[in-house]
């Protein structure tokens, strides 16, 4: 072991042990967020049936459910159910939680890493060339078209790309996983895939073009570049080889701190597809106050940010021997 | 051989090494040409002015349209002298027309009436969102700053929990729980997005009480709090009033993304994102004027006061761009 792995190892430990207090903390928030609420969970198990319900079978049903309980008494016992894997049980879903993140975390996952994928490929080259030719005219478009997509939403751009492509040209299905009725195969969910990924990835490109062309116009300008040019490269060879390393850097830690941004998009993206992944479920069950799923979803999208920037930073850290892991 | 490759792999650490030091030393007497190229100077041949130029353009586009749309927001449901809300189902989805320039939705309601006082409405949640956020992240910002030793790193531990967790997430839970108000959803949005402006606010209140005048102020006696009111909360004024308005195009995206999902604005209200929520559907039915008028208001307005700000921001303070993660 040398010690360069042990350094990343120990910033890997130490981020973990942060992490629990992070995660615990967040379940409290929401725990104290829904015992702040007007809302009294009985009328959502009950539904409709609440108003046909006698007084004794609502006590005995807040009883079974330990909603008389106090916060700390309830986030306890949801903590302690965590630890030995039960999440709760979802109201909107009718399914435990965990099987219901089970059915729909790996259409989650699909979607956002060819949403990442379609953003990082059109950031690179659009950003490299834009620095490199910088002040040229596709540096100007993609500049103006960067600034221009920050201020379109995920769902208007969803919406456009529906009407565009799968109205209009009807090249694309307009949503879901497969087709109506159709069984799962991987045709039909690479088909249903094409659109929702192509729009995650473009509405999180603006950030990332603008990122790379910025550290890459800066990079061009350090010593180790002109010494390059000075050495008689190629251009090709400068740009690519000599610049864009030193650019790539700080991009990897920018996408990890992009998670949030990330699972934001895929909520919209999702809703407008009705891609069957856990950010639809985030929809449906704040609809329908669903606090387990809620707490769950809350607690599992955190993990999923903090995962992410470690995951960056320890890129980060083998990469570029200079960095010093102690974050 | 083995020698050659260390030497050759290490020689250029000790060859910049060097030359920076030789640098600082050429560099107390004249000023040397900066070996580096500024990413923001354009490229050789093109006037420096230009840019100035180019921002103020855009400073003058940006408040010329977000005059006009809020004009219209106020004029267009008043002189048009009519409701928004009101339903006709003798003129259910019209493609635009004179009679309805933005054409009508699903209920026969006016796009042009309700897609103006949605953005009125819009317009006006977003800046209760960016004046609330603002100040409870000054507030935040200045007390961990002020505070210092632990309470300050109790505090930005906070923040760091706070930024952990997806904004938009956090959003809804809150809003679900707590349905249907106007209240809830600012609250969601400026809950979530008051750690930018905290962590802002914190640094400069860090740099503030480090300078001699507040040195000065204290040796001439004022209490903590004296200091703290006169000195340090007038100094950050400038930096809060810029993350209001960097919040503004947020915070309107942010409202707009709730109501779209159902879980932000009362449907009664016409809020952009309700009308775009509602008009989902119609989509699918071919009526793309629904969604298209709509979303080209709210696109206008975010790249209006994201105009704005972009200048107001390259003019102020040219280092602040990543802090605010906009």
């Amino acid at each position: 072991m040398t010690p360069r792995t042990r350094e990343i190892g120990l910033l890997v430990a130490r981020r973990l042990v942060f992490a629990v207090p992070v995660l615990a903390v967040v379940a409290a928030g929401v725990f104290l967020l829904a015992a702040a609420s007007p809302f009294d969970p009985v009328y959502q198990y009950y539904g409709v049936d609440v108003f046909t319900a006698t007084e004794a079978d609502l006590a005995a049903t807040r009883e079974r459910l330990g909603l008389d309980d106090g916060v700390f008494e309830q986030l306890g016992r949801w903590l302690s159910g965590v630890l030995s894997g039960d999440l709760g049980t979802s109201r909107a879903f009718r399914q435990p939680v965990a099987q219901v993140v089970a059915e729909r975390l790996p259409w989650t996952l699909l979607l956002v890493s060819a949403g990442l994928a379609v953003a990082v490929g059109l950031a690179l080259v659009a950003g490299t060339i834009a620095a490199w030719r910088q002040g040229g005219l596709f540096d100007r478009t993609v500049t103006a078209a960067g600034h221009a997509m920050e201020g379109i939403p995920p769902f208007v751009l969803a919406l456009v790309a529906i009407a565009v492509f799968a109205l209009g040209l009807a090249w694309l299905p307009v949503a879901g996983l497969t087709d109506a009725g159709a069984a799962l195969s991987l045709g039909q969910v690479a088909r249903h895939l094409v659109l929702p990924a192509l729009v995650l990835g473009v509405s999180q490109t603006p950030w990332l073009v603008l990122h790379i062309r910025g550290s890459l116009l800066g990079a061009l300008g350090e010593d180790h570049v002109t010494g390059a040019r000075a050495r008689g490269l190629s251009e090709r060879t400068v740009v690519l080889r000599h610049a864009l390393p030193t650019a790539l850097l700080p991009f990897v830690t920018l996408l990890g701190t992009r998670i949030p941004e990330l699972v934001t998009g895929a909520v919209l993206v999702e809703t407008v597809f009705s891609w069957p992944g856990i950010a639809e479920a985030v929809v449906t069950a704040a609809l329908a106050v669903d606090f387990p799923m809620l707490a769950a979803l809350s607690v599992l999208a955190t993990a999923a940010v903090l995962v992410g920037s470690l995951l960056a930073d320890v890129a980060v850290a083998i990469a570029d021997p200079r960095v010093v892991a102690d974050g | 051989m083995a020698d050659r490759c260390t030497e050759t792999a290490t020689r250029p650490h000790g060859d910049r090494d060097s030359r920076m030091g030789a640098d600082r030393a050429v560099g107390l007497g004249s000023p040397a040409e900066p070996r580096w190229r500024s990413a923001a100077r354009p490229r050789a041949g093109t006037p420096r002015g230009r840019a100035a130029g180019r921002a103020r353009s855009r400073l003058v586009a940006g408040a010329g349209l977000l005059v006009a749309l809020a004009v219209a927001a106020v004029l267009v449901p008043w002189l048009g002298g009519l409701d928004e809300r009101l339903v006709d189902y003798t003129a259910v989805r019209l493609p635009p027309s004179v009679a309805h320039p933005f054409g009508t939705d699903a209920q026969g309601r006016d796009l042009l009436l309700r897609g103006f006082a949605g953005l009125q409405v819009s317009l006006l949640v977003a800046a209760a969102c960016a004046v609330v956020s603002t100040l409870l992240g000054a507030l935040f910002g200045a007390a961990s700053g002020v505070l210092g030793g632990w309470p300050d790193r109790l505090l930005m531990r906070v923040v760091d929990t706070v930024n952990a967790v997806p904004h938009l997430l956090l959003g809804i839970v809150i809003v679900a729980l707590y349905r249907g108000s106007v209240l809830a959803v600012i609250a969601s949005i400026a809950l979530t997005h008051w750690t930018g402006v905290a962590r802002i606010v914190r640094s400069e209140v860090l740099s503030l009480r480090e300078r001699t005048f507040v040195d000065a102020a204290i040796s001439g006696g004022a209490s903590r709090w004296r200091v703290l009111r006169r000195h340090l909360l007038p100094a950050i004024v400038p930096q809060a009033a810029l993350s209001t308005v960097l919040l503004l195009p947020h915070a309107v995206w942010h409202e707009t993304a709730l109501s779209f999902l159902g879980l932000g604005l009362p449907p009664h209200l016409a809020s952009i994102g309700n009308i775009l929520g509602e008009g989902r559907a119609a989509v699918l039915l071919g009526s793309w004027w629904i969604v298209t008028f709509p979303a080209l208001l709210l696109v206008a307005s975010a790249l209006a006061v994201a105009g704005i700000a972009a200048w107001w921001r390259d003019r102020a303070l040219p280092r602040r761009r990543s802090e605010l993660g906009l």
